[in-house]
């Protein structure tokens, strides 16, 4: 039983009651991923599964990711170039003490995701529509489920809608 | 957690084998039951982990729609027909929650998530007869809020979480169960339980049946539908009141009405009264009030949510007046 982490194949634990979220960090000593409440109420601990789709990693038991690619903080820069996120997030000061960080990014590249498939959020106005822009009230809603108790919640905005701009310019261009 | 095996099934004839033995638990996304094992709520020796079954959604000819109950609330609140036959599901569903557990959440975990009740989660603070039945229940006296004011009992006072079941039971939604003895169907307005006198019995599921699918009927007057969800915050929280609600006018007059309530009772309440109270009547904002009156009448509200009585009228006049605003 073996899952994908960051492109490294690893063993599963054998107890099944393993949260991916401990996989990560006390087995793998990968700490970048954070234990915020650890009861799905605060998305610090928000990691992508195959690519794109961001889920919470305290929720979730390790082997029923048995085959899956799981995409941490640690994952996202490339050839040694931070992600565009991550470039952003500096920029913007997107973060006080940084806890909630990785879990905002990751939350990010998966919401970027989300909008490419046209998946409706709770303030998109018409269900019926082929695209959806990112305005600041679909980022804010999209963003909801991670929390920053420094209340950094500026910077983090404008991060995110800069560095989705960007990328949207690159993908037209 | 208490130690237990872990099987993942790869069809429903294995998953209903391996979940028909003793202290066998279904699991979906985990977006709940892995809560519940951490707080030792739920102690299962093995979990048959169901999201390898179907998660299609069928089409069909007579223009029903069929959910594999693996069907994650992501995907199904994306879903084009849902969008635009049922679009009260499709609100309801992005109403949940956030988009990391609607990722993982499926439709079969959804409909069985246990309620919110902080008592019900303090496991070694409060008295909880849903938990440990008989041993009472400190929310009835206690901070409230959250909790019931439709078809409560003195055994428990907690309320039902779940957005997607509310829109499931305006829609009057099918649910499809499977066991080792066979299949069967439930209407969703059948699955759930009030407490009455023993609130740890929820549902009408017997010992390892397996939710296979939901069936949403062919029901034209739904595209002209919504869900309204009000809330201590803008997102990311449970309801204190919602609405799922469809309409079909003729002339000036009420033809049909579908309505639904979440956050104020053990279970998604279907507002039968008020249908019945608007069926034929005019369509009008004083109908609307009457209809939400005759709902609330039996209102029986705590300590801490004698404002959801009010709420849950008014909500219901407005989500009304909305659907009017619509076109049709």
């Amino acid at each position: 039983m073996v899952i994908s982490i960051n492109g490294a194949q690893t063993d599963l634990p054998a107890d099944a009651r393993v949260s991916l979220l401990d996989l990560l960090r006390e087995h793998l000593h990968l700490f970048g991923t954070k234990k915020g409440c650890n009861q799905g109420a605060c998305g610090a601990c928000t990691v992508l599964v195959d690519g794109g789709e961001r889920i919470l990693s305290c929720m979730a038991l390790a082997v029923q990711y048995e085959g899956r690619a799981i995409t941490t903080i640690e994952g996202l820069a490339s050839n040694g170039e931070m992600h565009p996120l991550q470039r952003a997030f500096i920029e913007h000061d997107g973060f006080q003490c940084g806890y909630c960080t990785p879990g905002q990014i990751c939350s990010a590249v998966g919401m970027a995701d989300e909008l490419r498939r046209c998946v409706p959020s709770h303030v998109t106005a018409d269900l019926s529509t082929e695209t959806i822009a990112l305005t600041h009230d679909e980022l804010r809603e999209r963003m909801s489920g991670n929390l920053c108790r420094c209340g950094a919640y500026n910077g983090i905005v404008g991060a995110i809608a800069e560095a989705h701009a960007e990328t949207r310019a690159e993908e037209v261009a | 957690m208490t130690p237990f095996t872990y099987a993942r099934a790869h069809d429903a004839a294995e998953a209903v084998r391996l979940g028909g033995e003793h202290a066998a638990k279904y699991l979906g996304g985990g977006t709940n039951l892995v809560d519940l094992l951490r707080e030792t709520i739920e102690h299962p020796l093995s979990l048959i982990d169901v999201t390898g079954l179907s998660n299609a959604i069928e089409e069909r000819k007579d223009g029903s729609l069929l959910i594999g109950a693996a069907t994650r609330n992501t995907a199904l609140a994306s879903h084009r027909a849902v969008r635009v036959r049922y679009p009260m599901l499709s609100r309801a569903l992005v109403a949940g929650a956030s988009a990391q557990i609607r990722n993982m959440a499926t439709v079969g975990g959804n409909i069985l998530q246990r309620t919110r009740c902080t008592y019900f989660y303090d496991v070694d603070g409060s008295r909880c007869n849903k938990r440990n039945p008989g041993q009472g229940c400190d929310a009835i006296d206690g901070f409230n809020r959250i909790h019931a004011i439709l078809g409560a009992s003195s055994a428990c006072v907690a309320s039902h979480p779940s957005d997607m079941c509310v829109a499931l039971t305006a829609l009057g939604a099918t649910v499809h169960l499977r066991s080792a003895r066979g299949e069967r169907t439930l209407p969703m307005t059948d699955v759930h339980r009030l407490p009455e006198g023993h609130p740890e019995i929820e549902t009408l599921l017997e010992p390892g049946e397996l939710i296979t699918a939901v069936e949403l009927p062919p029901l034209p007057m739904a595209a002209r539908s919504t869900y309204r969800k009000v809330r201590d915050r803008a997102s990311y929280a449970f309801a204190l009141v919602s609405v799922a609600a469809a309409i079909e006018i003729e002339g000036d007059t009420v033809k049909d009405v579908r309505l639904a309530l979440g956050g104020v009772a053990h279970k998604p309440w279907r507002a039968w009264k008020a249908e019945a109270a608007l069926k034929g009547r005019p369509a009008t904002p004083e109908s609307f009030r009457a209809a939400a009156e005759a709902e609330l009448a039996d209102a029986a509200p705590l300590r801490d949510n004698a404002f959801k009585v009010e709420l849950a009228k008014r909500t219901i006049v407005a989500v009304l007046a909305e659907l009017m605003e619509m076109d049709a």
